[in-house]
């Protein structure tokens, strides 16, 4: 039984992807394949130009570590560890070491690029999911990754930082960072660049998304509506 | 991966469940403490008498007379009258023999001062305070030329001196032995029990040929003390005292016995060192007990952060990463547990020592011991779960609820 069949797709540096399906279309094995935490049984995977399908377990954790930057839908930050702590992380298992201070140095530019900076010693019980993405985005920055590879990043959020955090995605986009994300929500996907739908296991559609939504348009346009339903 | 990185990590896992931490600990605790609470309060024991034994003198060889076997009859030490005072200035005359004293021994009355007191009176000669280790606090040893002129010179313990003399200077004061009036010339320093519990201190010595001639009239002395020039040499002179007085007594039989204080320090020693096995054992078993206690905790740890282990391979983490920071945390438990155990057996013994006024000597080698032993309990019961927890597959452990 193979979940993904046939599936050929390159991804050009800069781009931002949306990948969709409903559940069982193959999407979540796709990511798993694209965020090199797994490896196909068959055909090639190349990464950056490294041929990933033939990689063993710890040269797939340094192709992770380098390489990609990985958003959750559970946004997985290390409870009881600060915001700050949780963005140096990933630089714990570079292989080669940084010191200390550029550790530092390195995750509070991160937050800084994802507008949190100022609550760098907040844990993430503290803070809102929103922001609890916004670290788990600077996270997955931090180790300047070719690609940021987001899964389901809205999914635990609601509809208006839901746009906030496509706004992050966008920005960081235009900025040229390269951006897969796996989705099942339409109106997520119409932020991004390039929409590519499977339907079991394969590709039914590939195209570039026309009338893009603009993350910053759209929450001009929730404000007013808001405070339009306020002075009725 | 940084060792400091994962201590801090290893840290914040055992604080986020401190009571959990605590327990899990508590094996290690009470067994590194049991060990070091009885080895301290052992040695502390081992030492008072290695004390005791070496305080009836260095290199001390003592000829008895009698043996335990004399021909049909079955005696003991001093059971039969063999030894002379010419036996003693003959056994002088061997190599490697630094001091000799014939010794007669006898319980009399004392008195003085309008006082009286019951007490051992023994007949030595002038070597005798060399031979024993035994220094003059005031006064004198009486001389070779008392010895020679049978002088009623006379040297007392302390608890004679504060039996007799309770706020005077004893020295230079008469003391009368059956009705003769002995001169105090000297008096012992004060050297407290001996092995089987008996006042050394009290006791009068007086020069043998006096108690021979004067107190009692013998021929034969209880035993002659030898003391040799060194250890090394202490089996040698043995022989030749046995070998030389044999020939001496013209006897086919062994008519006397020759010990000497290094076969009594050996007796002592292998008592604590039996003891010292013993303790081994009890700290294996519950350092074994307590290592089992570990790893089930750090197997309830490893399945309760399945996700935080997904996370951290996600980003990065290669395998062996993640084994050594749970072996980290392990032996950061055994450890700790360690060092308190430690703390609280030397504590335990301070307070026993305190309470039943004993010495306690912690030797730094169990300290040493008992630290290292419980890292490496650490490492062994930790090695599986850490194990365990490496060999996870990262989709499914960032799945895990």
């Amino acid at each position: 039984m193979h979940a993904v069949r046939g599936v050929s797709l390159e991804i050009l540096p800069g781009e931002f992807v949306a990948i969709m399906g409903s559940s069982g279309s193959g999407k979540s094995t796709l990511m798993n394949l694209i965020g090199a935490l797994d490896r196909p049984s068959g055909g090639n995977y190349l990464l950056d130009g490294i041929d990933v399908s033939t990689l063993d377990r710890d040269a797939l954790a340094d192709v992770r570590n380098e390489k990609i930057g990985f958003v959750f839908q559970g946004f997985n930050l290390l409870s009881r560890t600060s915001a700050l702590e949780n963005v140096e992380m990933p630089m714990l298992y570079n292989r080669q070491r940084i010191a200390a201070h550029e550790q530092l140095e390195r995750a509070t530019h991160a937050l800084e690029l994802v507008g949190l900076s100022q609550r760098a010693d907040h844990h993430p019980n503290q803070l809102s999911g929103g922001q609890q993405q916004r670290v788990a985005i600077a996270r997955a920055l931090v180790n300047q990754p070719s690609l940021l590879l987001a899964d389901e990043p809205t999914g635990n959020l609601d509809s208006q930082t839901s746009i906030e955090i496509m706004g992050v995605f966008q920005k960081l986009n235009d900025q040229g960072i390269t951006i897969v994300m796996v989705t099942h929500e339409l109106d997520v996907a119409r932020y991004t660049k390039r929409m590519v739908i499977l339907r079991d296991g394969k590709i039914v559609s590939d195209e570039a998304v026309g009338n893009r939504l603009i993350a910053e348009n759209e929450l001009r346009n929730l404000r007013q509506a808001q405070q339009a339903v306020q002075l009725a | 991966m940084r060792i400091f990185a994962s201590l801090k990590i290893a840290g914040r896992a055992l604080r986020r469940n401190k009571m959990r931490s605590l327990l899990t600990m508590l094996g290690i605790i009470i067994g590194v403490g049991a060990v070091i609470g009885s080895v301290s309060l052992t040695s502390g024991a081992t030492k008072q008498v290695e004390d005791q034994v070496s305080s009836l003198g260095e290199s001390v060889i003592t000829v008895f007379s009698g043996n335990f076997t004399s021909g049909a009859m079955r005696g003991g030490w001093g059971s039969a009258p063999t030894l002379t005072v010419a036996d003693a200035q003959a056994i002088a005359g061997l190599q490697n023999v630094v001091a000799v004293s014939p010794e007669v021994r006898d319980r009399e009355q004392v008195l003085a001062n309008g006082l009286n007191w019951n007490t051992q009176v023994m007949g030595e000669s002038p070597d005798y305070p060399q031979i024993r280790n035994w220094p003059i606090a005031r006064g004198v040893m009486f001389s070779d030329q008392d010895v020679r002129s049978l002088a009623k010179s006379a040297v007392i313990g302390q608890t004679v001196a504060d039996q007799l003399f309770p706020n005077e200077n004893p020295v230079g004061q008469t003391i009368r032995i059956r009705n003769l009036p002995f001169l105090v010339v000297g008096v012992l320093a004060p050297k407290g029990f001996n092995l089987f519990g008996q006042d050394q201190d009290d006791t009068v010595v007086v020069p043998y040929t006096s108690h021979m001639h004067r107190i009692t009239t013998r021929t034969f002395v209880n035993d002659v003390l030898v003391q040799a020039a060194n250890d090394k040499v202490i089996d040698s002179v043995q022989n030749d005292i046995t070998d030389l007085v044999l020939v001496r007594h013209r006897s086919k039989e062994q008519d006397f016995t020759v010990r000497n204080q290094l076969e009594l320090m050996q007796a002592v020693t292998a008592t604590s060192r039996a003891m010292s096995f013993l303790l081994a054992g009890v700290a294996a078993v519950s350092l074994v007990v307590g290592g089992i206690g570990i790893m089930n905790i750090m197997l309830v740890s490893v399945t309760e952060r399945t996700r935080e282990i997904g996370i951290r391979m996600a980003v990065g983490a290669r395998a062996a990463d993640i084994l050594v920071q749970f072996l980290i945390e392990a032996v950061t438990l055994s450890a700790i547990g360690g060092c308190i155990g430690i703390g609280g057996g030397v504590g335990f013994s301070k307070i026993v020592a305190y309470i039943k006024d004993m010495p306690t000597v912690t030797p730094m080698g169990w300290i040493a011991i008992a630290f290292i032993s419980s890292a490496i309990i650490g490492i062994i019961s930790g090695f599986y779960p850490a194990w365990k927890a490496s060999k996870l597959d990262p989709i499914d452990a960032l799945h895990y609820e």
